[in-house]
């Protein structure tokens, strides 16, 4: 196989990872003020993905370094090109790791209340617009000769890059929804549950119409196939979640998620950015780094990535126990006064 | 302002800013890591509990750290397209492996630190720690790598048909000369900073007679890292100095606003007079010292800003090759002047407290406390000289900052996204430093014997 082949697939694979784990942090952010009905149900909530999200989303930072360093056209006119939803998400994110952090550094309502808002926000921005990008990657978009994305901002708000925008967005809440009854215990479980269950119908027929979509449009032997996969592992996923197996569900959102992400990276080879004037396009060849970076590349992937997946997997084994509210220490903060 | 002017003040700021997080990040993690070894080691409780205040600050610096570092990742593609993609091919390699390598390490260990106090057995927790300042130190290095390359380009080739820098060794890029010199010079400046933090935060407390225990031994411990940091930031920055004035020549001259070639040349403290140095009213002055700086021997020959400029004409056509002048005369001075003020400060409180004495003089802790912005100000200014001393250089000799804009932005689109992220960082530094002198204010915490082993009590730490 080509080297260009294997960095389209390794980054299909780094998104597809940020999609599977980030899911589920964006999911429980989003459903934040659905579940947790009480200040510590909601630090419950927060808990279960304390440990983890920051590792998370790594993924997303080597997802892009790994696109500069092997296809630097790509990452150049993607990034230029999608700049004020970059930036929105950029704001969301930040927001979001910050308030992780701190929301629970004051003992104070409106403190909490307001970072809240940050987690809420800053989880279901970019669980709907990522959805929205890579809508527009699949549909392609205009660039000019010199690879410029000249489209403008409301050009990337078309019907199909939104129902992708809706399939993230979700798809994520349900992954997020069973992940908090495979973590949590108690009320906070058994509602998850309910949740997850109820979540199915509109997700299938959300996210099947988007693949349905996806495949109808490219007719892409290897993409029909994926698609379908990942539609049945997220009939799987509700069946599962119906009969509350929760193990069971939370490895078919997973899939889900994962099958899908590849589906639209295979539709796409070996276009990388097709542009609506098919010369235009930025494809796996012409986007590309020099064979000796690859190489290089391609040793440092193969030497560390076991290492990474390794030490965070070992992590969910350390934070394998469900939580419950009685886990959850009263706040011990200092509380809200005049600094 | 165009779109490329904005850009240039958003990497500006938006970088200045991530490296009032980084210095404290690098430094904190490992002397924290030392406190909690202390604990592991003697079971002294001060020990633990000094750890854990350190460890909290550390906490509330880092978040802030992490979320700037996201945007430093997009603004290359977002802001510097042609940039991207003239150098990607070079500089996307140390990037991508610098999130490989150190941004897992340092995240997920990180995670299992703060979450796993009780979760973990106590030696293999002190483990998590050591590894995620481990992987602060590689994050700098590859980016510093990545940064040094743009100051001297080593290890590729411009490709004449595509116009595209290409690499051709990946060891050369590692092992640039320059790389090796500012590593230690970041590092130990970082060291510094921290030193600095307890430095100033012990001071606090114990001015007001607080937690001697902790804080006495705090103040020892962030003076004595101040001071050996400290000559260990004029060492490597004696070296740097003079790769600098092989490889980067106009930014040595333009440090010093130095318009003629020299032989010996001077080093002025200040000089009052015009901004960028043309006309001089008076200054203070140390015979042949930048020579020093500059070759190693105090009559060595220092080139100019005119004579540098008319060979640079003749090298790369006809421009300017001077950067702003004002700027890296001013930079350079206050760099070097704030960090000397802290290594004096922290001699000072060295002196004063030695063998159980406790300082009698309001100005001195006054000065104490301040200490704390005094590194940070020098890495900005070292920051600013370095970069804006390249100018008018992206990749010095190589690619100009005129190029390396995106052409698919607006001038509206950057400002746009200069504006909400001024603004929002803004915000967030009022919020932080609110939250950092609540947690410093409250003191180092009472450690708690935990109960029985019940496997149901509540976590040691919750968000
Ligand atoms: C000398 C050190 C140094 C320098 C020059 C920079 N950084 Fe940085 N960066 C760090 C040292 C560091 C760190 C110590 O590793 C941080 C600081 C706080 C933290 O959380 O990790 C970090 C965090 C951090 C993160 C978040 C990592 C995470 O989620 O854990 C990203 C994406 C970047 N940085 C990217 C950059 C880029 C693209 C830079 C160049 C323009 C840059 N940093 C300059
Ligand atoms: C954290 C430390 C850093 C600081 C404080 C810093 C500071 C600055 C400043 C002040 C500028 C604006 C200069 C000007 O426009 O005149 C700048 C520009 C720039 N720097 Fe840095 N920089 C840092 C690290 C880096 C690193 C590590 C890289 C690369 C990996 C980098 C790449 C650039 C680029 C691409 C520009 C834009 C072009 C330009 O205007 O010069 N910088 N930086
Ligand atoms: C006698 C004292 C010092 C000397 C001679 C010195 C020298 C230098 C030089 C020559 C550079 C520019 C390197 C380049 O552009 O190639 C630099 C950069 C820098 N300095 Fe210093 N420095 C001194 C003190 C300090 C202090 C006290 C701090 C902070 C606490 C500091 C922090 C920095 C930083 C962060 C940079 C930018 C990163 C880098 O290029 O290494 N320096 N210094």
């Amino acid at each position: 196989m080509e080297l260009t082949t294997v960095w389209f697939a390794l980054i299909a694979i780094l998104w597809a990872g940020y999609f599977l784990l980030e899911g589920f942090d964006f999911g429980v952010g989003i459903l934040l003020p659905v579940l947790g009905r009480d200040e510590r149900e909601r630090r419950l909530l927060i808990n279960t993905i304390g440990p983890v999200w920051d590792g998370n989303e790594v993924w997303l930072l080597v997802a892009g370094g790994a696109t500069f360093a092997a296809f630097p056209e790509w990452y150049a006119t993607l990034f230029s090109g999608f700049f004020l939803p970059l930036l929105i998400i950029l704001v969301a994110l930040i927001l979001r790791g910050v308030a992780f952090e701190y929301r629970g550094k004051v003992d104070d309502d409106r403190w909490r209340r307001r970072w809240d808002a940050c987690i809420i926000g800053g989880s279901l921005v970019p669980a709907l617009l990522w959805g929205v990008a890579f809508g527009n990657i699949v549909r392609g978009v205009a660039l000019d000769a010199d690879h410029e994305y000249v489209g403008g901002f409301f050009n990337l708000l078309n019907p199909y890059a939104l129902l992708g925008g809706l399939t993230t967005l979700t798809l994520f809440t349900l992954h997020g929804a069973v992940f908090l009854a495979l973590k949590t215990d108690g009320e906070v479980r058994e509602r998850a549950g309910r949740l997850a269950a109820t979540l199915g119908g509109p997700v299938i027929a959300i996210a099947g119409a988007f693949l349905l979509w996806t495949a109808i449009a490219h007719r892409d032997h290897g993409g029909w196939i994926l698609s379908a996969l990942a539609a049945a592992a997220l009939a799987g996923a509700v069946l599962a979640a119906y009969a509350r197996r929760e193990g069971w569900a939370f490895l078919a959102t997973g899939a889900t998620i994962v099958l899908a992400t590849f589906a639209l990276f295979v539709t796409l080879f070996p276009d990388v950015m097709p542009a609506t004037v098919a010369a235009n396009s930025l494809t796996v060849d012409n986007a590309s780094s020099t064979p000796y970076t690859l190489k290089v590349m391609t040793w440092v992937a193969v030497i560390f990535t076991p290492v990474v997946l390794a030490y965070q997997g070992w992590t969910y084994w350390v934070f394998r126990k469900r939580l419950t509210v009685a886990h959850i220490p009263p706040a011990s903060a200092p509380a809200r006064e005049k600094v | 302002m165009d779109a490329l002017d904005i850009a240039r003040w958003q990497f500006g700021i938006t970088t200045v800013y991530h490296f009032i997080f980084v210095p404290l990040t690098i430094g904190l993690s490992a002397l924290v890591a030392g406190l909690q070894t202390a604990w592991v080691r003697t079971g002294k409780e001060q020990y633990l509990r000094a750890t854990k205040f350190w460890g909290k600050l550390f906490l509330i610096n880092f978040a802030m750290g992490v979320v700037t570092g996201i945007v430093q990742e997009f603004q290359f593609g977002m802001n510097w397209s042609d940039y991207s993609r003239f150098v990607g091919d070079v500089f996307g390699a140390p990037l991508a492996i610098e999130g490989l390598l150190a941004f897992f390490l340092e995240s997920t260990f990180l995670g299992l630190w703060i979450f796993g106090w009780d979760r973990l057995p106590q030696k293999l927790h002190l483990a998590t720690i050591w590894l995620a300042s481990i992987g602060t130190l590689l994050s700098a290095y590859f980016i510093l790598a990545a940064n040094s390359w743009m100051q001297h380009p080593v290890g590729y080739q411009v490709n004449p048909e595509t116009g595209r820098a290409e690499l051709h060794s990946i060891g050369a890029l590692l092992t640039n000369s320059t790389t090796l010199v500012t590593f230690p010079h970041t590092i130990t400046a970082c060291f510094l900073t921290a030193g600095a933090l307890l430095l100033a935060v012990s001071a606090w407390h114990l001015r007001r007679g607080n937690q001697e225990e902790v804080f006495r031994p705090g103040l020892r411990l962030g003076a004595w890292v101040v001071l050996i940091a400290g000559v260990g930031v004029l060492i490597t920055g004696d070296l740097q100095a003079r790769i600098m004035t092989e490889q980067q020549p106009m930014k040595m001259a333009a440090a010093e606003a130095l318009y003629d070639t020299s032989e010996p040349a001077s080093f002025s403290l200040f000089t009052i007079g015009s901004l960028d140095g043309r006309e001089e009213v008076a200054s203070v002055r140390i015979p042949s010292l930048l020579s020093f700086m500059a070759t190693g021997s105090p009559g060595g020959e220092v080139e100019g800003i005119n004579d540098l400029q008319q060979q640079y004409e003749r090298k790369y056509g006809p421009g300017e090759y001077a950067p702003y002048v004002p700027v890296t005369y001013w930079s350079f001075r206050l760099m070097i002047g704030f960090g000397a003020l802290a290594m004096a400060v922290a001699a000072l409180a060295l002196w004063t407290s030695r063998r159980g004495r406790t300082p009698a003089n309001r100005w001195l802790w006054t000065a104490a406390i301040a200490t704390v912005a005094m590194p940070l100000l020098a890495n900005s200014f070292g920051w600013i000289f370095t970069e804006m001393g390249r100018q008018p250089w992206t990749v010095f000799g190589v690619f100009k900052t005129a190029e390396s804009g995106s052409p698919a932005v607006s001038s509206a689109e950057a400002a746009t996204s200069l504006i909400v992220l001024t603004l929002l960082y803004g915000v967030l530094a009022v919020i932080e430093v609110g939250l950092f002198v609540r947690y410093a204010r409250a003191g180092a915490p009472e450690i708690e014997t935990p109960g029985d082993d019940d496997a149901d009590r509540p976590l040691a730490f919750a968000y």
